[in-house]
């Protein structure tokens, strides 16, 4: 089964013209599995997770109940982000497999609602929010090492509590970048083939074969993001992750989860009163334990 | 691109003698069956190798698929008459002469002699670049090779194009849809009726298919109520060669005066699409004024209201608002009226 669909092209070259469908229901079977082995891991087979104690406890007193942790723009750029992604998807593929409707213009117009969404998200991160607090730190890659080791059965010493993303969360984002980015520059070409507001249309662009592999690259991404949303779509819903998905909807997340989950130093947050400081000599968080 | 017209590729040949068999037969073969009915649209893409069925499912054995039936409320017609009996036949001209007038003037008398009502509504695009096997839209490629600055488009589509700018050739397909008839369709959940207008869709929908039937689909009669039976019919179809050729437009009208005003009308166009169109926003304006020439001139009007030309069919416009014109006006009444670029 080719993974690709070729055609010869008027001068009598081969040339790819797009995926081969089939890839929609590799990719919905791939998400399945994934879902369905992670779930069966951490219902019978996952141990407690384990961080490393504090060095300076923090007083948990000192933290607010509620712990801020997206900002009402950075929600509503996420919840229409999310929007535009669930209608590009759904136009894009449910006529391939059986349901037909007129979907290119509600497609094109989901796509530069997205285009547009992250365009405003990379200058909002990059200069009102925290912008490396997505990107893995040496912190993350040597936890990843440790915890992968532990998972062996490997001696290695616990690993640290998360910053403000785990290091999952943030290679799922650099995951969204990789096929979103994707998605949205051969998107953006592609829409100089169908009749839309915003340029003219011009097919011949770019060669056949230019055209061909920027409609495999968009397909690739599309079938991609299936996996990568059902995956998404998963952990938000999980009992031990609702927190983080509550922090999406509400803009906040609970003290308790933040101490248990997460490092105020690697993620402080402003305390409730200057004095005394988040972290005190030789005091404990509640609830947690040295993980050893 | 090679174009090979002496040897077709080989296929498997299932000749069935009932509609039950032909369908279980289509059904099994899915993506690999290939419908044939009179050959006149089949037999092309067969020789020029574009088309490579595994299996072609030859429908001329099945006698139910054939004749003229009456019916409670009207009549029926196999989806395997050929057009020259839909032409000859005494009900259909005395009753339904819109159809008949319009199986008249497909083709050639010989064509007209094999081809069937069936095929000449199922029939697929006569787009150049897509019947050359070119890697098009409607070819299940990313590009249509008509619409673009240089592209042959003369005889393509000014309304309602989306990617793919590919017509309707089907002469009967307006006439079916002026005389409200039903298409019977069976597949392997049984058997529906769709309105004519229904069976018929855009590239926004499916750009790679003219109707709605999936593989393993049949299309197995047409039924024609008799609501418009005897009425005020038109039909008229402009074409390169009045000898045999594809409609470059065609109109079908069926109306019902009373009292000197317009009291039913239902009015479809081909050639201007990728499917036949129903002019509802013509036939609601139209209705209770006078069949005359400023009727007809309003009609026309209205009916390429969003017509968007290409390189070299503009004329298409014009063409289209006159015939509207006609078919609501009369002849006698029309006068041309040249395109202002409006």
């Amino acid at each position: 089964m080719d993974p690709l669909q070729w055609a010869i092209d008027p001068w009598g070259k081969t040339v790819p013209i797009h995926i081969a469908w089939f890839l929609i229901w590799v990719a919905v079977i791939a998400g399945l599995l994934f879902i369905i082995a992670h779930a069966i891991y951490l219902r019978y087979f996952a141990k407690p997770k384990q961080f490393a104690a504090d060095a300076a406890p923090v007083v948990p007193a000192q933290i607010p109940e509620h712990v801020p942790r997206h900002s009402l723009t950075a929600r509503t750029f996420h919840w229409i982000m999310a929007a535009a992604m669930f209608t590009l998807l759904f136009t894009a593929f449910l006529p391939k497999v059986g349901v037909q409707f007129d979907w290119v213009t509600y497609h094109w117009i989901a796509g530069a609602v997205l285009t547009l969404s992250i365009m405003f998200h990379v200058i909002h991160a990059s200069f009102f929010m925290d912008f490396w607090s997505i990107w893995p730190d040496r912190i993350d890659l040597r936890d990843a090492k440790r915890r992968t080791l532990r998972f062996f059965g490997k001696p290695a010493p616990p690993p640290e509590r998360f910053a403000k993303y785990p290091l999952e969360n943030k290679l799922y984002h650099s995951a969204i970048i990789a096929a979103g980015l994707s998605a949205i520059v051969t998107g953006v070409f592609m829409m100089f083939r169908v009749r839309t507001i915003f340029f003219p249309r011009n097919p011949y662009l770019f060669s056949d074969m230019t055209w061909g592999m920027m409609y495999v690259l968009h397909g690739l991404a599309g079938v991609g993001l299936i996996a990568l949303i059902m995956m998404h779509v998963y952990f938000g819903l999980r009992p031990e992750k609702r927190e983080i998905t509550k922090s999406m909807i509400f803009g906040w997340m609970d003290r308790g989860f933040y101490l248990k989950e997460h490092d105020p130093v690697r993620w402080p947050v402003e305390v409730e009163t200057s004095a005394p400081p988040a972290r005190s000599q030789g005091a404990r968080t509640e609830g947690l334990t040295d993980a050893g | 691109m090679a174009v090979i017209r002496d040897v077709m590729p080989a296929f498997e040949l299932a000749q069935p003698n009932s509609i039950s068999d032909a369908q279980k037969l289509l059904e099994q073969q899915g993506e690999n069956g290939w419908v044939l009915a009179g050959g006149m649209d089949s037999f092309d893409w067969l020789k020029d190798r574009i088309k490579k069925p595994k299996v072609v499912v030859d429908l001329s054995g099945i006698a139910e698929l054939r004749g003229v039936r009456a019916t409670p409320d009207g009549i029926e017609i196999g989806a395997m008459t050929t057009l020259t009996e839909v032409v000859e036949h005494p009900v259909i001209r005395e009753k339904y002469k819109l159809l008949a007038e319009s199986a008249e003037l497909v083709a050639s008398p010989q064509i007209r002699n094999q081809g069937t009502i069936g095929g000449n509504v199922t029939q697929d695009a006569r787009c150049w670049y897509y019947r050359a096997g070119w890697p098009c839209y409607r070819a299940g490629g990313n590009i249509c090779y008509a619409d673009t600055p240089e592209g042959r488009n003369r005889e393509h589509a000014i309304l309602h194009a989306d990617r793919c700018v590919a017509v309707n050739p089907s002469d009967s397909a307006p006439a079916l849809i002026a005389l409200d008839a039903k298409f019977v369709i069976r597949t392997s959940k049984g058997e529906r009726a769709v309105d004519a207008e229904d069976y018929f869709i855009g590239p926004d929908i499916d750009i790679t298919r003219l109707h709605i039937l999936r593989p393993g689909d049949l299309l197995t009669a047409i039924r024609i109520p008799a609501t418009w039976a005897g009425s005020q019919f038109y039909f008229e179809k402009v074409r390169d060669r009045n000898v045999w050729d594809f409609p470059l437009l065609n109109v079908a009208s069926a109306m019902v005066v009373s009292s000197g005003s317009i009291e039913r009308i239902r009015i479809a166009v081909n050639g201007a699409a990728a499917r036949p169109l129903r002019l509802r926003g013509v036939e609601d304006a139209v209705r209770g004024n006078p069949p005359n020439a400023t009727t007809g001139e309003m009609a026309g009007k209205l009916a390429v209201q969003g017509a968007v030309p290409l390189q070299f069919n503009a004329y298409k416009i014009p063409l289209m608002r006159n015939l509207v014109k006609r078919a609501i006006g009369g002849v006698e009444e029309a006068t041309w009226t040249p395109y202002n670029g409006q």
